[in-house]
């Protein structure tokens, strides 16, 4: 059930340097979640009430420790490892070049983490994940998100050079699918990656080195979330790519449709990134046409959005009926509902309907106000991002690691993975419904305990942070259990072949039109989107910008 | 491309769905006024106390205007200036206030008011008071190690 022996049809093995460079990301990312997922207990605990932090550590430094760990580093290094295995898997081993480069994106990406990291925990960077200027961190810690990202362009070309030599070599056809969805989350990366990147290094960095005095805060926050949104899509897509490739292999079924899954991933490209606003909503100085604007755009990752669900829930069906199932629902019974592979994963889709939801008030233009900056954020993104997303890089992990290291996922390994989605779930739901209510009163984010000066709505929120760190700790054995499971499979698990699953698309699918890989027409309307959505607002910001700000530090 | 008739079903279905919410949103931006927070209004953030209004805090009835009450805030942290104030119940308020030093936010627990404040830009919103009662106003944007202490109270009174 969970492995395949080498009788199997067309078992590919990844090569074993590509392997050992994807399993470099995988340690990087399972430290991070260890890391950020203590903070993320911890933070729970303080904001109950009933627990203060020893030696001085403040709130804000595991806050800025759990945001980064698990928002950037956990994340970006989880999908590289990925990625890699899954273009050398099926476009190829990289060459002695291209793996050069990857390992050049490895380590540049790694001494950023560990240069940003330091300055965390010396209390000199307590500013969170967003980094949001006039608080002003140590330039170390700018240096290092930099060289993150730096490195993660390094990484993604190397991916992306495989891509090129693939489309040489069999010139005239559609590329394989997971290395095509590869090609396009890293466009969508670097694409927003470079406003970040303009943020750290042409205003952050010299700002903090004292080099000017002053910094123009409302552009720097607009560079932000040009990335920062983004940025959600960039883990969501690989998400993707285990659901329209991946499953549909693992319950014994077809792709449904090569095209469709395609042409949802360049909407994605396209529709992803001139949306950043959504999260400025209730911002001073941007005109609120334009806000309205880029909420439409938002929504048009409704329109992928509903594509996926329709593909993956036809290739259920499929393959149900396949098994014989009757009725309109019988297909559902005759998943494959014993194997983590595939429920683990599962759940992160089911989650995604709610997620969904949340995140269409979201960006719902003036409903924003009712929860901007309210702990319901918190929840929303732990349901996309910390279910969702995160539930299937683990789902992935267990028959990506044993791949990788040549080892299996045993029966009791299996059963174990399927406990661990069973306790996040609880852990989740409790955490994030009361997250999600709290929110709706007005709890905000990213905030210390505190009674607020005995207020009576204050009060009322407080039982529902004590069902947060309830839901956190739960949250946290799910965590201990992975990393069990991920222990087992690097360097305990019996030896022996476990395959990567790669879904084969179904005979009665249409041809890929070639126009869904043609990179000159969708990058031309994803950049011409950016325009539209960004030229005039950013102009109007920069001719009148307020005088700027000092840099203050008030942690 | 072909496309699966049921899977046409589920598109159009979905994209009007989504247009017509659209069209909602948009109808009560545009024709209805209810945006968020977008003043352009721009300000000095290191000479925001000798600046009108913001030399003068607090709660000021004006005559003329679409609205009935000026509230005039001052953020700097870990403070709001003034730190309680009190309006009628059923009055059209307006809301002004800025920041002297980071970022930071200004959010009236239980109602719609919920604004960032950006050093050198003032933030604005307009709203009827229809519920009676205290009102916590908080920060709710990361400014620092008192973020967490930094309140106000709205007194809505009958």
């Amino acid at each position: 059930m969970t492995t395949v022996t080498e009788k199997a049809k067309g078992f590919i093995q990844v090569d074993k340097r590509d392997a050992k460079l994807a399993l470099a990301h995988i340690y990087v990312a399972f430290i991070a979640l260890f890391i950020g997922g203590l903070c993320g207990l911890l933070q729970v605990l303080v904001r109950s009430g009933q627990f203060t932090l020893p030696w001085g550590i403040t709130y804000y430094q595991i806050l800025t420790v759990h945001g980064v760990l698990l928002g950037l580093i956990l994340t970006t290094y989880f999908i590289f490892g990925f990625q890699i295995a899954a273009v050398s898997r099926t476009a190829g081993t990289l060459t002695d070049k291209q793996r050069s480069i990857g390992w050049i994106g490895f380590w540049t990406m790694t001494a950023g983490t560990v240069a940003a990291s330091i300055m965390v925990l010396l209390n000199e960077a307590s500013v969170l994940y967003t980094f949001y200027a006039p608080l002003q961190a140590h330039w170390i810690f700018y240096v290092g998100m930099a060289l993150v990202v730096v490195g993660s362009w390094i990484g993604g070309i190397a991916q992306i050079m495989k891509y090129v030599e693939w489309r040489k070599a069999n010139p005239g056809q559609p590329s394989p699918l997971i290395t095509f969805m590869v090609v396009v989350n890293l466009a969508m990366w670097i694409i927003c990656s470079l406003g970040v990147a303009v943020e750290v290094v042409f205003q952050l960095i010299p700002w903090s080195l004292g080099w000017v005095d002053k910094i123009d805060v409302l552009l720097s926050r607009t560079l932000f979330w040009y990335f920062g949104h983004p940025l959600v899509y960039f883990w969501l897509l690989p998400a993707y790519m285990v659901w329209y490739v991946v499953i549909p292999k693992i319950i014994g079924g077809k792709i449904f449709s090569d095209a469709l899954a395609r042409l949802s991933f360049m909407l994605f490209l396209i529709f992803s990134i001139p949306v950043g606003f959504h999260h400025q909503l209730t911002e001073p100085g941007i005109d609120s046409f334009w806000k309205y604007l880029q909420v439409v755009l938002t929504m048009m990752v409704v329109i992928p959005s509903l594509l996926t669900a329709f593909s993956l829930f036809a290739s259920f069906e499929i393959r149900g009926r396949e098994l014989g199932a009757k009725g309109v629902f019988g297909w559902f019974k005759k998943l494959p509902w014993k194997d983590a592979r595939f429920v683990v994963p599962f759940i992160g889709m089911a989650a995604f309907i709610p997620a969904g939801a949340g995140g269409i008030i979201n960006a719902s233009h003036q409903m924003n106000q009712i929860i901007h900056n309210t702990i319901w954020v918190t929840g929303h993104f732990h349901l996309t991002l910390a279910t969702t997303v995160v539930l299937t890089f683990f789902g992935a992990a267990y028959w990506l690691i044993p791949h990788l290291t040549g080892r299996i996922l045993t029966k009791q390994m299996n059963h174990l993975a399927i406990i661990q989605a069973i306790v996040w779930t609880v852990g989740m739901s409790i955490m994030s419904g009361a997250m999600h209510i709290v929110g709706l009163f007005g709890a905000p984010r990213r905030s210390d305990f505190s009674t607020y000066g005995g207020s009576e709505q204050a009060a009322d929120w407080i039982p529902y942070q004590i069902a947060q760190a309830v839901g956190g700790t739960i949250l946290f054995i799910g965590i201990i259990l992975v990393l069990y499971i991920v222990a087992h499979l690097l360097w305990f698990a019996p030896k022996g072949k476990t395959e990567f699953p790669i879904g084969e698309v179904s005979e009665h699918a249409e041809k890929t039109p070639m126009v869904l890989e043609n990179w000159k027409i969708w990058l031309t309307i994803c950049i011409l989107l950016i325009l539209f959505a960004y030229t005039i607002p950013v102009i109007d910001m920069i001719q009148n910008a307020p005088p700027g700000s000092k840099g203050y530090k008030l942690w | 491309m072909h496309i699966h008739k049921y899977e046409k079903w589920w598109l159009t279905l979905g994209a009007t769905s989504l247009v017509v919410f659209l069209i909602i949103v948009g109808i009560s931006a545009f024709h209805y006024g209810s945006h968020p927070p977008s003043a352009k209004v721009y300000i000095d953030p290191e000479r925001v106390d000798e600046i009108a209004p913001f030399n003068n805090p607090g709660v000021h009835k004006v005559e003329g205007k679409d609205w009935d009450y000026e509230v005039v805030f001052v953020a700097s942290a870990f403070y709001y200036n003034p730190p309680e104030i009190e309006v009628p119940f059923g009055s059209t308020v307006k809301f002004i206030a800025t920041t002297k030093d980071v970022v930071h936010g200004f959010q009236v627990a239980g109602t719609n008011i919920n604004m960032m404040l950006e050093p050198g830009y003032v933030s604005e919103y307009v709203t009827t008071v229809d519920k009676a009662g205290e009102f916590l106003i908080l920060c709710n944007e990361y400014c620092g190690v008192g973020h967490s202490t930094m309140t106000s109270m709205l007194k809505v009174v009958e």
